[in-house]
């Protein structure tokens, strides 16, 4: 449980931090009137949908840092047998942040003010995404014709079953960028299209970072990162 | 009026219930003293919590209820207060976690002279298995497990020679001996759980866990399982009968020439 | 559902629209069923997991007849009686007391308590409750579905839980219920978005997070713990519906089930127990905390006196909630994990009774020297703390390690975890319902219906649950459809059964006077004004009761004081709402104040 552990440190510690910026030790009895315990009027405050990606973030983080617990558990079992990983996998993840770049690039031009960039950005996104997951199609279809099917081993379930909920994650995402691609479609004011490109950034960003962590997992770097840790440490 | 009155009757009805009432647990038949001993120092310093909480309140409900003119007083907070208390707590805490951590070593500790026995269970029923005279068990797995295998044995390993096998039956041992039970399954979750051992561990399908007890009385005692395994749960019963060694032995000897009986006429591989 | 500006991360909160603004209910559908506003969703919330409850207090009767009268009633088999108690758990944990606190409670006070509008996201919202009724739904299907539901005991362990020798184990129940549990936790996840963000975001001007009452806190709190936990159970049950239907071996190691080999190997069943737990365990907090806030709230209001210790109060829930996350392996000492762990789970576990200890302080010092009056929701209070205090202590016992191996498995763990997080959590709802009715109805309770409904469930309750404890203490273990032939088992323990059934029976039955109390007030009852209970908080300055959609009028408020200025000396009266301005304070109370 050890990685889940370190998540929900890290959050622990972000929430420790938020918290001492609360005044939890103030004495609130003491304070009357509106003004005396209100912050400084901020011009912009973060939009409610921006905290709330932030928060469901912290839950797909813990989602799959307990899936990753559940790896690493496992793993230790003597039927554990590796599973090659397909090549394809390179391509994927060279497509997956593609799109995150292309998103990042639409983001930038949701800025700017550029209706053309932002548009073709979110197209181009959208685009790279699909092309990631087929290609994670195409894997389990090589993984299981070489005999790695389900069942087979639990290193092939993991794979199988980490890599498909990856995917369902994507996949929500690509529902919700469509319906952004479509509203960039429908107005020309770059304005009202800032945050939701933002968001799908974001979420992207994320999404992309969780596939690298689940890459280096299933290819077995980060078990060797973590011997070689263990060697320093002793 | 009536509030403070029930609350006092409840408070002090279960300090009474605790002390009349016929229900407590079974005479011990084990080592395991330390626990009975761990429980009642915990009842000791729950129970005076409790109490004090309830008349505590009980008498804040009667002296400070509503009346005519009544103003409460303001106090926000009293950290000196509030601190003691704190500091109280974790006193009593750790007068209960400390024993009870030292009483865990000891049970998670076997004794070098402890003898390894096995008890397997699967849906519904036990079996056991004694070393026999080279005082070793065989290993085993569940993958060899078969109708004249029941406990899946590695009949490869020579100190399997000897070994005792008695399928749902009772467990014979022996007095003041200390033995450490491996605990295996084959199926789903059981638990060997006798009341008057005081120590219950589940068995898992897939690896082996243990107990470790010395028997301080002879008797009869009942086996029950004590982790859910499926609609056969409550009727997975067995018997654990504690013996005086020489009796123990007689008995032992008797199950070694039956258990070759039955093993003779099958093939030996 | 049309102006609401939605759309991707176009969400503006509620807070910064115009009550015109807000999206209109054009119709009856849209305003009391595929309603977006949070007190009808709140309301949608509560009679759901409301029924669910009468369904597993059926459930409780039919198993509690088993072991009373044991045999006598032939239907209730072994297979049916695991069938009750796996629904009865499972119901009443995930499906009665977490959507009842936080989809039922949640929804109706945070906006009000927090001076908002309505929730930040309320389409949002919408979903989390249709969704959360697919999960009812799906769950009570499984009573229908070949084989009937599942009998694994809610802890769902497996191998058990997805073979033959169980109940619905190779039919349709485990499959529906992980099922069921999975879509409620993904209805789950759109509702405590929800409910963190409007506390986050959207509290009135002036509102700092000290100032809120407690009730909030709990909520807040408990909401963040389950967004965070939840995943554990769904993966989980993601991992066991693999190896039910896929037949993967995550959990499966090799097994002879009935001298049959199965095709499994390697599998560990551990690891379920850990995932399940490591949800298990904040679970028990996310039920306790929101109980714990309410609570705090009812004794300070009923009390005429501020909490006492109000941030040692924060601070201690707060700490719960992150102490909660690392004591999950205390369910699981005789599991045959490394026995090891016992140390660190039990040093862990015992710590936690240190924060918990302190807000049960903080409720008893905050009678002291208070104003009490023993109004219905009082009564519910000062029982919940009863209860909880007795439930609690006996916790000591379990989070012992070694105290806990006689004891783990038997009548006392169930006696006290229904002591500790099903009657006290309970007896919170009972009281947070009498106290919050006024607001949703504008009508009071029955008061003498009310106390007979208070007086018969704490002491029968009492009564059924603490004797259960020494049956345990004996050695009875939990999970026995029948207790017969065993030798250490008096003849006096089958007798104290049969009470403790009688007992139940009638508890359960006095509960229908609650339920037409609710039905009955709401055209009876005496009319209750905007604030019956004279208290401080928001929820009882709003300018219309019931509060309309958009909870405020024209203006939404302004907060100028915490939650608990009650008696405050030199005030006129003997509280001050939180929107109330000026500082109506001389003495600012003693030195240490």
């Amino acid at each position: 449980m050890a990685s889940i552990l370190l998540f929900l440190s890290l959050l622990a510690l972000i929430g420790a931090w938020w918290l001492s910026r609360q005044g939890l030790a103030s004495k609130p009895w003491l304070e009357q009137g509106a003004t005396a315990a209100l912050p400084p009027a901020d011009d912009t405050p973060t939009p409610a949908s921006k905290v709330a990606l932030w928060i469901l973030l912290a839950v797909i983080g813990s989602f799959f840092a307990l899936f990753i617990s559940a790896y690493s558990m496992r793993m230790q079992l003597p039927d554990w047998r590796a599973v090659p990983v397909p090549t394809i996998l390179w391509l994927n993840t060279g497509m997956l942040a593609l799109s995150s770049v292309a998103l990042h690039g639409a983001r930038n031009a949701a800025r700017r003010g550029e209706m053309t960039d932002l548009r073709w950005g979110l197209v181009a996104a959208g685009v790279a995404a699909l092309a990631f997951l087929s290609g994670q199609l195409v894997a389990w279809q090589q993984l299981t014709g070489e005999g790695y099917r389900l069942a087979a081993n639990p290193a092939s379930d993991f794979f199988y079953v980490l890599t498909g909920l990856h995917g369902l994650h994507l996949l929500g995402g690509l529902v919700w960028l469509g319906g952004t691609i479509q509203k960039a479609w429908r107005t020309s004011d770059t304005g009202s299209l800032r945050l939701p490109v933002d968001l799908c950034a974001t979420y992207w960003h994320f999404l992309l970072f969780v596939w690298l962590i689940v890459l280096s997992i299933l290819t077995g770097w980060a078990g060797e990162f973590i011997d070689i840790c263990r060697q320093i440490l002793t | 009026m009536a509030v403070a009155l029930i609350l006092v009757l409840v408070a002090l009805g279960s300090v009474i219930f605790h002390l009349v009432s016929p229900w407590w647990w079974t005479p011990i038949a084990s080592n395991w003293q330390y626990i009975d001993n761990t429980i009642i120092i915990t009842f000791w310093i729950t129970g005076a919590v409790f109490v004090a909480v309830v008349l505590f309140m009980a008498y804040c409900v009667y002296r400070f209820r509503h009346q005519a003119g009544q103003q409460a007083h303001y106090e926000p907070e009293n950290k000196r207060l509030e601190w003691w208390l704190t500091i109280v707590t974790g006193v009593g805490v750790a007068a209960m976690l400390t024993p009870g951590l030292f009483v865990w070593r000891e049970f998670i500790t076997v004794p070098d002279d402890a003898t390894d026995i096995e008890i397997f269970g699967q849906q519904w029923q036990w079996s056991f298995r004694l070393p026999g005279p080279d005082g070793k068990l065989a290993t085993s797995d569940a993958r060899l497990i078969s109708p004249d295998n029941p406990l899946g044995i590695n009949k490869d390993d020579p100190k399997s020679k000897d070994d005792v096998v008695i399928e749902g039956g009772e467990l014979h041992l022996p007095i003041g001996k200390p033995v450490k039970a491996l605990l295996r399954s084959a199926d789903v979750l059981h638990d060997f759980y006798v009341p008057e051992l005081r120590a219950k561990m589940d068995m898992v399908p897939g690896q082996v866990s243990y107990i470790w007890f010395t028997p301080t009385r002879t008797g009869t005692f009942d086996v029950l399982c004590a982790e859910l395994c499926g609609v056969g749960h409550p009727q997975m019963r067995g018997k654990l009968v504690i013996q005086e060694q020489k009796d123990y032995q007689a008995w032992l000897e008797r199950q070694t020439s039956q258990g070759f009986a039955r093993l003779a006429p099958s093939p030996v591989e | 559902m049309v102006d609401v500006p939605l759309g991707p991360g176009g969400v503006v909160a509620p807070t910064d629209i115009d009550d015109v603004e807000l999206y209109h209910p054009h119709s009856w559908v849209t305003k009391y069923v595929f309603a977006q506003d949070a007190k009808v969703i709140a309301i949608q919330y509560a009679l759901v997991a409301l029924s669910v409850g009468l369904i597993a207090l059926v459930l409780s009767w039919l198993m509690r007849l088993q072991l009373g009268f044991p045999g006598v009633f032939a239907f209730i088999d072994a297979n049916a009686y695991y069938q009750f108690i796996t629904m009865h758990g499972m119901m009443m944990v995930v499906y009665v007391l977490t959507a009842l606190f936080l989809g039922g409670f949640g929804n109706y006070l945070i906006p009000l308590m927090v001076g908002a509008r309505d929730m930040v996201f309320p389409y949002v919202n919408m979903l989390s409750f249709w969704v959360y009724l697919l999960a009812v739904l799906v769950l009570v299907a499984s009573f229908f579905a070949p084989g009937g539901p599942t009998g694994a005991g809610w802890t769902l362990y497996p191998p058990q839980a997805i073979l033959s020798g169980t109940p619905g184990g190779q039919e349709w129940g485990i499959i529906l219920m992980l099922a069921s549990l999975m879509i409620f936790i993904i209805g789950f996840t759109m509702g405590g978005l929800n409910y963190v963000v409007t506390v986050l975001q959207a509290r009135a001007r002036g509102m700092t997070l000290m100032r809120m009452p407690l009730t909030v806190w709990g909520i807040f709190t408990a909401s963040f713990m389950a967004l965070l936990a939840f995943p554990a159970l769904f993966v989980g049950a993601v991992m066991m519906l693999f190896d039910r239907i896929f037949g993967t071996s995550f959990f499966m190691p090799a097994i002879v089930e009935m001298g049959q080999p199965l095709d499994r190997s390697g599998g560990s069943p551990l690891l379920f127990q850990h995932l399940f737990w490591f949800f298990g365990h904040p679970e028990v907090y996310i039920v306790a905390l929101p109980a714990f806030g309410i609570v705090s709230d009812l004794i300070s209001t009923h009390a005429r006196r501020n909490i006492f210790g109000y941030r040692m109060m924060v601070w201690a829930l707060l700490a719960i909630g992150a102490l909660s996350f690392v004591v999950w392996a205390h369910h699981m000492y005789v599991s045959g994990m490394n026995p090891y762990f016992g140390f660190f789970f039990a040093t862990t576990t015992l710590i936690i009774a240190i924060p918990t200890a302190i807000k049960v302080y903080n409720w008893i010092l905050t009678l002291w020297r208070g104003n009490i009056h023993l109004n219905v929701p009082m009564l519910f209070a000062l029982a919940f703390i009863v209860t909880f205090v007795n439930g609690g202590l006996t916790g000591l016992f379990l989070g012992n390690v070694v105290v806990d191996v006689p004891l783990s498995d038997t009548m006392f763990v169930v006696a006290h975890f229904h002591m500790v997080m099903g009657v006290a959590p309970i007896l919170v709802i009972f009281g947070a319902i009498y106290h919050w009715y006024p607001k949703v109805t504008g009508r009071m309770l029955n008061d003498t219906l009310g106390k007979i409904h208070f007086w018969v469930t704490f002491l029968g309750a009492y009564l059924i649950f603490f004797p259960m404890h020494y049956l345990g203490l004996m050695g009875i273990p939990r999970r026995y459809h029948d207790i017969a032939d065993m030798s250490f088992v008096p003849q006096s323990a089958h007798t104290l059964n049969a009470f403790i059934t009688i007992v139940a029976l009638f508890v359960g039955a006095i509960q229908m006077i609650f339920v037409f109390n609710l039905f009955w007030s709401l055209r009876h009852g005496r009319p209750s004004g905007g604030n019956p209970w004279r208290a401080t908080t928001l929820e009882w300055q709003t300018p219309e009761t019931p509060p309309p959609h958009g909870n405020w009028g024209k203006e939404v408020p302004v907060v100028y004081r915490w939650a608990y200025d009650y008696s405050v000396p030199g005030a006129d009266q003997d509280f001050l709402p939180q929107n109330q301005p000026g500082t109506a304070r001389t003495a600012a109370g003693p030195a240490h104040g």
